[in-house]
């Protein structure tokens, strides 16, 4: 029971990072109808911008536990104006003068900008793995006996001890804050507005005034963003990064977005968790080795008999 | 009245030179470095290094964001100022001359055919080993990929992440049976064991690819490349953790080379080189696993351009430019796809069959995700469905790659620590997002009727539109 509720706990953390990077991709698949296969190479970039924002302010600032709350803040800040920036860059240079193309030209366009970033950052930051010494050590006793914290909520005499990381409740308490604000945003202010309208009629909107392109922009930002917030997460979490890690939580997280139905957003973080908890159950009752082979599977076993996810709508095709 | 006149002069002014062609590409220039500057401050103004106690620290080099910002301005300036027009409407693709279209493929295969000759003459025999072996082998692997990928790809118009699959399922399906089943429950047909092994691997990788092809080919275009990719990874994974029978990341090593049609390639009485009268040497293998590799890559070409001609290739194209129309036809899509998967799979799964036993060892390693969009880089690179703008592509990619390695004079330049070969996939990358804004259609855009009336003639891709489905 205690080993169900400790891979829960970190089933929900990974689910978390994985929602996040799946509304990136959701967003934009819900507004041009294109998987942005460089998504999850945005977000290895972020991870690498958090940690040399941080590898700068940790020297000066130093430790203290407000001092780690700041930097965090920061970090995260810098990381989703310049992660957001990129992808808008990326959007500008790669997607857009193929907009009209046939089908196919965005997602190889996209593969290759996959590869190019990958590589990009293998180039100017080396290919060696880049770690960070823990941030925030220490958690919550939830039950178990008293050796790591001093007080427990139910204490135990022995046997396996569920801790709550507080690295892992701040990632889950900024998940849900920030989802709440996305929410707002795309529920109640005009941008989220002029978003949900290019969604469903691109053309209508654009008839009725909306400047789509702008919007379109603004969402790839918005999701870079989201992915930043992830990449700062992604580093407190496991403290290494590399070059090539964009790619497995990439297409986890798209898994997610399937799952949930594409161009759904509570759809998106709810087949995060659900990829989240999958993988950590998986790895925890059958086989470490095979836990990405388990996210593989369901992916393609949703898109076999589940092609419109949880909370999708199906797919009308007119001729 | 002069408080009048000089704004409007100003304006003049202004517009002078804010409105000529060097002045617009100029301003657009700056702003583009101004953007390439910012986007390359953190990631390459500071390198995250580790000193000798693993300690990671910065290390700051403000060169790099300034040489970004050169280069943006430079491309952006020369293409505004070259092109005149920012946005333009587009020209229909360039269409090849029929004298060049005509004579090309056959100039490249006499070329091919004399290749190991003209190896030898130029570099000798100690030099032409790694000329035929590295570059000419590797180079026509490649080809045989694409124009086994081609046929999915480009015929079908099904986009498939996934092929390196097939390939490591030819590879392995050799490699299993030569050095385990065949010596130990047939060792009478070892020296057969190739030629054996070879169409048994076609048949595995076709069988894998109706079982993996029965449940997806029912998706659409961008979900169907997705699940392919998802496909290949698990085939990879699986090769990785599989231990028992794989050996995992340790690889399949002592895999036996091809004979020349029971002739072993050794010094021993009854060897190729013994049995011809010939003096022993390696170069005699290496020459005839070219000419292996030429005829598997010619019989790829050969059978999917037999292929178009018959129904069969005929609904794949159809298939490609309209899935609703040719279902209203009453053509079996799944069907006709899932053949097009199949005979695609069974090229690659020879194509890894001769990798295997060319080079005697094979590990996961070989056959990751990068391997599949290669190959998928040629394919969309070369122009999707044009056999020969596969064939330029494959060779200009990987025998760019080999050529890379032998730049060593960049070093003079840069340093000692550049390594050319590294920016490898950086380049690919790149390529393919560059290829795809400039000529969507590929390098050669043309297509060739299968069916036409009095005279063929070549149309340009964009009359086409195929990867719809």
């Amino acid at each position: 029971m205690e080993y169900f509720v400790q891979q829960l706990i970190n089933g929900l953390t990974l689910g978390s990072i994985y929602g996040l990077i799946a509304i990136g991709y959701t967003m934009v698949f819900g507004i041009i109808g294109m998987v942005n296969f460089a998504h999850g190479d945005v977000f290895m970039l972020s991870t690498f911008f958090a940690l040399i924002v941080l590898m700068i302010l940790l020297p000066i600032i130093g430790t203290s536990v407000a001092a780690i709350i700041f930097a965090l803040i920061v970090v995260m800040a810098i990381g989703m104006v310049l992660t957001g920036l990129w992808n808008w860059a990326i959007e500008r240079i790669a997607y857009r003068p193929l907009r009209g193309s046939f089908r196919l030209a965005p997602l190889i366009s996209a593969i290759g900008m996959s590869i190019f970033l990958s590589n990009f950052v293998q180039v100017v930051q080396g290919p060696t793995n880049k770690s960070i010494v823990s941030l925030i050590d220490g958690g919550f006793c939830l039950s178990g006996t008293t050796t790591t914290a001093k007080y427990c909520l139910f204490p135990t005499k022995a046997g396996f001890g569920v801790t709550l990381a507080y690295k892992q409740v701040v990632i889950m308490t900024i998940t849900a804050l920030l989802l709440a604000g996305f929410w707002y945003l795309v529920q109640k202010t005009p941008l989220g507005r002029a978003q949900r309208a290019c969604e469903q009629d691109s053309k209508m909107a654009r008839l009725l005034g909306i400047d789509v392109d702008r919007t379109i922009s603004v969402t790839f930002v918005m999701g870079a963003a989201l992915a930043a917030v992830a990449g700062v997460m992604y580093l407190v979490q496991y403290g290494i990064i590399g070059f090539s890690d964009g790619f497995v939580p990439g297409v986890k997280a798209f898994t997610a977005a399937v799952l949930g139905g594409i161009g759904s957003l509570p759809g998106a973080v709810l087949g995060g968790l659900i990829i989240g908890l999958v993988e950590s159950l998986w790895s925890a009752y059958f086989s470490i080795d095979y836990k990405d082979v388990a996210a593989f599977s369901i992916l393609a076993v949703t898109l076999i008999f589940l092609p419109s996810g949880i909370m999708g709508r199906p797919e009308v095709e007119k001729v | 009245m002069t408080t009048i006149d000089r704004p409007i002069v100003a304006n003049v002014e202004s517009a002078t030179f804010a409105d000529s062609k060097l002045g617009k590409a100029a301003i657009e220039g700056l702003k583009f470095a101004a953007l390439m500057f910012c986007l390359s401050i953190p990631i390459l103004l500071l390198r995250i290094e580790s000193d000798i106690d693993h300690k990671p620290y910065l290390f700051t080099r403000w060169s790099w964001p300034l040489w970004a910002a050169l280069v943006g301005f430079v491309v952006r300036f020369v293409a505004l100022a070259a092109s005149g027009e920012a946005h333009k409407v587009k020209a229909p693709a360039w269409v090849m001359p029929e004298s060049v279209a005509r004579y090309l493929p056959i100039a490249g295969l006499i070329f091919l055919l004399l290749y190991p000759m003209i190896a030898l003459a130029l570099v000798g025999k100690a030099g032409s080993i790694k000329w035929i072996d590295n570059f000419g082998i590797q180079v026509l692997i490649y080809i045989m990929l694409g124009w086994g990928l081609n046929i999915v790809v480009g015929l079908a118009g099904l986009l498939d992440l996934g092929y390196v699959a097939f390939y490591a399922v030819g590879a392995y399906s050799y490699a299993l049976l030569a050095t385990v089943v065949i010596p130990n429950y047939a060792p009478w047909l070892t020296p057969w064991a190739f030629w054996v092994c070879l169409p048994l691997a076609g048949l595995l990788a076709a069988l894998w690819g109706i079982i993996l092809g029965l449940p997806v080919l029912r998706l659409r275009g961008d979900y169907l490349a997705i699940v392919t990719l998802a496909f290949g990874e698990i085939i990879r994974l699986v090769l990785i953790n599989w231990t028992d029978v794989t050996k995992g990341y340790a690889g399949i090593s002592g895999i036996p080379r091809p004979s020349f049609f029971g002739l072993p390639f050794n010094a021993s009485d009854k060897g190729f080189a013994a049995t011809f009268g010939l003096e022993f040497t390696p170069l005699h293998r290496t020459i005839f696993l070219f000419y292996v590799i030429l005829a598997l890559a010619l019989l790829t070409n050969w059978v999917s351009m037999r292929l178009r001609r018959l129904p069969v290739g005929r609904a794949w194209e159809a298939l490609r430019e309209d899935e609703i129309a040719c279902r209203s036809l009453g053509i079996n899509t799944t069907n006709t796809k899932l053949t097009a998967f199949a005979i695609g799979a069974s090229f690659a799964g020879m194509a890894g069959s001769f990798f295997a036993a060319r080079q005697n060892f094979i590990s996961p390693e070989s056959f990751t995700f990068n391997e599949s969009a290669v190959i998928l880089a040629a394919v969309v690179l070369g122009g999707m469905g044009s056999q020969l703008g596969v064939a330029i592509a494959a060779f200009a990619m990987v025998g760019g790659t080999e050529i890379l390695r032998e730049l060593d004079w960049l070093k003079a330049i840069f340093g000692n620590t550049f390594d050319p070969t590294q920016y490898r996939m950086l380049i690919f990358g790149f390529s393919m997002v560059a290829l795809m804004i400039w000529k969507p259609r590929g390098l050669i855009a043309t297509r060739e009727p299968s069916l036409f009336l009095k005279t063929r003639k070549s149309i340009s891709g964009s009359f086409v539109k195929e990867g719809h489905g």
